[in-house]
This record gives structure tokens, sequence and C-alpha cells, in this order.
């Protein structure tokens, strides 16, 4: 059972994963209860566009990706506020543009098909000891920033307008709250792929809030399940031999359906469950 | 219900002040030319059929609406450059109760900023919520989801999150919407008691004869001020027929003026237009609607129109 982990290859993607799973855990939280799931999946379609470009020019690829999701997702953030019908087509629009942009120009520019499939779709092969370290950094700058300001978000997610009155910087919360998910889309791009990341975000805090009615419950729950099944989620993978980001997805999915089927169960047959909140 | 001790109007120093404020939301203009100032210590209530912009007033006060023309000052700075702070407790009908959080953790919210560079409230904050919650009577639900709450629980709730943010000035939607008459006259003491603390507040109602009646100063809001001033002076057929544009009789019971509804009248002329299944004037629909479709611009241009419109209009 202990075969995968003689490889480097496997330990440096296995740790990649899990903490990618945690990161990933964290930021959906917060986008599930503020209802802008779609926003995950924008975001990192808009990203792919801005890794392409940064690669043609030569660019250090994680600064031009990360500077062009953090300009999306302020864009997002900022449309998202305005309640109006059209937001999330205007969304639509920005994401998918910019990742039409990304697949234009490699279909012109052929020559780095491997490494774009990889940010299509993940691949834990390729996980050095350097993405190693930007996911490490990034992960520890998202939790120190998530958990320092865990008041200011918590409030300005349950309510933006009302948080303002009480001296909530809402603006700074969610430029902040930008910055952290653009780098982190841009971390986990290797590993879960474009494709993947949005299925990452969301199933995670969806399965923690059919478990929890407490809000510190629910990240905690988000966390350890969302990083749980990337760490699963790549052992399994390597035994039956399919992509690492569709492995851990289709693994949070089936914990989903699990917990679905089980706490549906629980509250037909009983009155409820109890609302001090846990398992 | 009265408070023993009589309040004193108009202190020294005004708090709030809307100058020729003409707000509203992007393509709606909601209220015209109103000129309000609010004393520090005041209590002041606000009266008004739905959707007669009793929402709007308390947000364009805080700087969250839209402002089409004139000036809203509050402790002397203009909401354009800052919002405000202030102890606000929504319509509880604009909360999100799926969020999963407990009353204690609503309450703390008020705690924000108190100590921001902690990252966990702290004791202090935690004893000000029980505080507040047991004097509340809420203290046994402090943990339980919010939306597990009957409605009067619920309103308690987000009170006490004003409270432990210690404001000088608290902005109260319907805070005695949905509670039973013992709870009722528990918050009105409360807040006569905190008003007494200086507290400034004004509040939303739809109650006259068991809330606003008891409050110091009221404002009769319908699109602009239809009128200001104590209970005596403001509860009246014909300031009541403007605001609400319903004939509506009004008694003297004990000194304190009462009013008789009749619940079939059938003599709405304006306003109430937001209330589902009252009678309604197509008339009215159609010059609500046309409200929405006009540039300020446009609208204050008909300005001379807009004074003789139609609460005046029926006077
Ligand atoms: N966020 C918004 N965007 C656009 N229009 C709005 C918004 N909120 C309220 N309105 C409109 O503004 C008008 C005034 O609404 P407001 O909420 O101030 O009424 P209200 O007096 O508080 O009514 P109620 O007693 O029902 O709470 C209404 O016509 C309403 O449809
Ligand atoms: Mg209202």
């Amino acid at each position: 059972m202990l075969e995968p982990f003689q490889f480097d290859f496997f330990v440096r993607g296995i740790i990649a994963t899990t903490l990618v799973g945690a990161l990933c855990g964290l930021l959906g939280v917060y986008i599930v209860l503020r209802r802008m799931a779609y926003i995950g999946h924008g975001l990192a379609h808009a990203t792919f566009g801005g890794a392409v470009i940064s690669y043609l020019m030569s660019f250090n690829f994680l600064l031009g990706a990360s500077l062009w999701g953090f300009l999306s997702a302020l864009l997002i953030t900022l449309t998202a506020r305005r309640a109006t019908i059209h937001s999330d087509a205007a969304i639509g629009i920005i994401t998918t543009a910019s990742f039409a942009l990304g697949v234009a120009l490699i279909s012109r520019f052929r020559s780095f098909t491997r490494s774009i499939e990889a940010a299509l779709f993940g691949n834990i092969l390729g996980v050095t000891t350097g993405d190693l370290l930007v996911i490490g950094s990034v992960a520890i700058v998202a939790f120190v920033i998530i958990l320092a300001g865990y008041k200011f978000f918590l409030f300005t997610a349950f309510d933006q307008d009302v948080a303002r009155f009480y001296g909530v910087p809402t603006g700074w919360v969610d430029t902040m709250f930008s910055l952290i998910l653009a780098a982190v889309i841009v971390a986990s791009m290797q590993v879960m792929g474009v494709t993947l990341i949005a299925a990452a975000i969301v199933i995670p805090p969806v399965i923690a809030r059919l478990l929890t009615d407490n809000f510190r419950m629910m990240m905690i729950l988000s966390i350890t399940i969302s990083a749980l099944c990337g760490c699963f989620g790549i052992y399994i993978s390597f035994f039956i031999d399919v992509s690492s980001g569709a492995s851990v997805v289709l693994l949070s999915a089936l914990v989903f359906v699990v917990v679905l089927g089980v706490t549906s169960l629980r509250s037909g047959r009983v009155t409820g469950r109890s609302f001090t909140g846990g398992v | 219900m009265l408070h023993p001790t009589p309040h004193e109007r108009r202190g020294s120093t005004p708090i709030i002040r809307l100058d020729a404020v003409h707000a509203g939301y992007s393509a709606l203009l909601v209220l015209e030319n109103v000129d309000l100032t609010v004393m520090a210590g005041d209590f002041v209530g606000i009266l008004g059929p739905s959707g007669s912009g009793k929402t709007t007033l308390l947000r364009t006060i805080l700087g969250a609406t839209r402002l089409y023309q004139g000036d809203v000052t509050v402790r002397g700075a203009s909401t354009t450059r800052r919002i405000p702070r202030a102890g606000y407790v929504p319509q509880l009908e604009t909360i999100d109760w799926t969020f999963p959080v407990t009353v204690e953790e609503v309450v703390l919210m008020g705690r924000t900023t108190k100590s921001p560079l902690m990252p966990w409230h702290s004791g202090e904050d935690r004893r000000m919520a029980r505080d507040m919650l047991e004097r509340l009577g809420i203290d046994h639900l402090r943990k339980r989801q919010i939306s597990h709450l009957s409605g009067g629980q619920q309103q308690r709730a987000f009170l006490a999150r004003a409270l432990v943010s210690s404001p000088d000035l608290l902005l109260l939607d319907e805070p005695t919407r949905g509670v039973d008459i013992k709870t009722r006259d528990e918050v009105m003491h409360l807040l006569h008691d905190l008003n007494h603390q200086g507290i400034t507040i004004l509040m939303t109602t739809h109650e006259i004869n068991t809330v606003a009646v008891h409050l110091p100063w009221l404002i009769c809001v319908n699109g602009r001020i239809i009128a200001e001033g104590p209970p005596a002076e403001v509860i009246n057929e014909d300031v009541l027929l403007r605001t609400y544009g319903a004939v509506m009789p009004v008694i003297e019971y004990h000194g304190m003026p009462l009013v008789a509804e009749r619940p079939h009248a059938a003599s709405f002329r304006r306003g109430a237009s937001a209330t589902e299944g009252a009678p309604n004037d197509p008339g009215t629909m159609t010059e609500r609607h046309e409200h929405g479709n006009h540039s300020p611009r446009g609208r204050s241009g008909r300005a001379a129109h807009g004074t003789d419109g139609p609460p005046h209009r029926d006077a």
C-alpha cells in the first residue's frame, strides 16, 4: 500500500494536492456562502488566458497569470456587487473570452501543448520542488490573511451592505479576497487543472454546510474534507491511472452524494438535525 | 409604555442633516426634496406606507443609496466622502437566513472593528455579547442558527448586534415587526432607556397607535416628507390622508391621538401600491412606473408638477 511513496514525484504530488485541497476548501466557504460559485469557475478560465499570454511573452508564468487572474477577479467582484441581472452574463463574457484567447493563442503557436494540457486538466507528475514551494507559500499567506481577518471576512460574507455601516472596510476585504483567490487558482492550476478547480472549490464547502449550521465548524470541515479528498484522490489515481484533478473531484463528488444521502435520511427520520451544529 | 421622564427634544448639535436631498436607486428616484435635521439625542419615528421610502431614507442617511441631488451630512461629515458609522438593524426580510451563523456569532459581528488586529473576538467582546443577549432575554438561544428563532427573537438578536457596537446613533428598520405585545413593550422600553443615555435613535414603524404615538418626534414620509413633529401635531386625518392616501379617522384617548382603522376603506390614492392585494387605483400604478423611467434630470425639471403631485392634490 505504501508502494507509491517510493517515488519522489508522487510524494511531491500528494503534498501539493493536499495543500491545494485545503486552500480550495478554505476559500470555497466564502465563495459558496456569498453565492459566487460561478466566480471560481470563471476565474479559473480567465486565468488560463493570462497563463498562455505570459508563457508566450516569456514573462514569469506565475506572476503573469496571477496578475491577470487578480484583475479578472477584481472585475468580477465589482460587477457582482451590482445586483443587476446582467452581472453573470458580463462575467461569462469576460472569463470565457479570456479563456478563448488562451486557446486561440495555443492553436496559433503550437509549441507547448504538453504543459497546456496540464494547465487544463491537471498533472501531478510535473510537480517540481519549486512548484511545491510556490504552493506552500501561497497556502501560508492565504491562511494567515483569512484567519487574521476572520471577523471581517465573516461579516462581509454575511451582509456586505450592513458591514459597511459597522465600519468594516468591505472594499478592502473584497480586494484582498480577489487577490488571494487569484493566487490560489494559479497555484492550483498545475495540480487541479483549470477545468476542475471550480468543482474543487465548490464541493467541499457544500458538503460541510450539509453537516453543520455553525460557521467556524463549516470552515474546519470544509478544509479538512477538501484536503483529505486531495490526498486520497491522488492516492487512488496512482492505482487506477486517471488524471489527478479528475480523481480528486470525483472523490469529493462521491463524498457529497454519501453525505447528502445520510443527512437527508437522518432529517427525514427524526425531527431534523440539531440546531447546535456539529456532525 | 410611556417612559416616565419626558424626552428632551432638540439638543444643541445636529447629528444628521439632509439638505434638499433627492435620492433613490439607479433609474429610480424614491425621495424628493427631503430636508431633515436630527439633533444628537433625538428619538425619531418614521411613518409611511409600504414602498414610501422609509428604508431608503435610513439608507440615504448612511450614504448607501444613490444621491441625485443635495447633501447628506452625518456628524458634520458628508456621506459621499465616508460611510458613517451607526448601529443599523436591517429589515428582517433582507437577511440571508440560510447563512450558517449562530445568534452569538451574529451579535459578535457588532464587535468586529473593536480590536481589529486580533483575529478572534476578545473575552470582553464575548462578555458584552452575553450581557446584551441576557438583557434582551435570548441568552439561552445563543448557540442556535439564526433561522431557528421566532420573529421576535430574530429581531432582538439583530438589535443586540447593533447595541454591542456601542453606537451613538441607532437606525432601526421596523424593530417591532413580528413581535408580541409584551416583547414590543420591552423593546420600546429598552430603546427609550438607551435614548435617555444619550443615544440618537431613528426607527421606522407601521404601528401608529402602539409605537409611533409614544415617540417624542415623528416624520411622515411618502416620497417626500409630508409632515414632521410630535405625535399630537402630526397624527391627524389630514396628514394621514396625505401620507397613506386613505381616510383614517383620528380620535383622542387620554390626551393621545388614536387612529381608528377602517380596514376596508377603499380610498387608497397613492402609496400602498407595494402592498399586495391592497385596493389599488390603476392610475397610481402608472404613475409610479413613470417615476421609475424618468431620469433624475427629467424629474427635477418637473418639480413644479411634483409639488402638487398626488399626495397634495388629495389634501
Ligand atoms: N435596492 C433597490 N433597488 C431598486 N429599487 C429599490 C430598492 N430597494 C427599494 N426600492 C424601491 O424603492 C421604493 C422605496 O422602497 P423602500 O424600501 O424605501 O420602502 P419602505 O417604505 O421601506 O417600504 P416597507 O414598509 O415595505 O419596508 C420602492 O418603490 C422600492 O420598490
Ligand atoms: Mg422598508
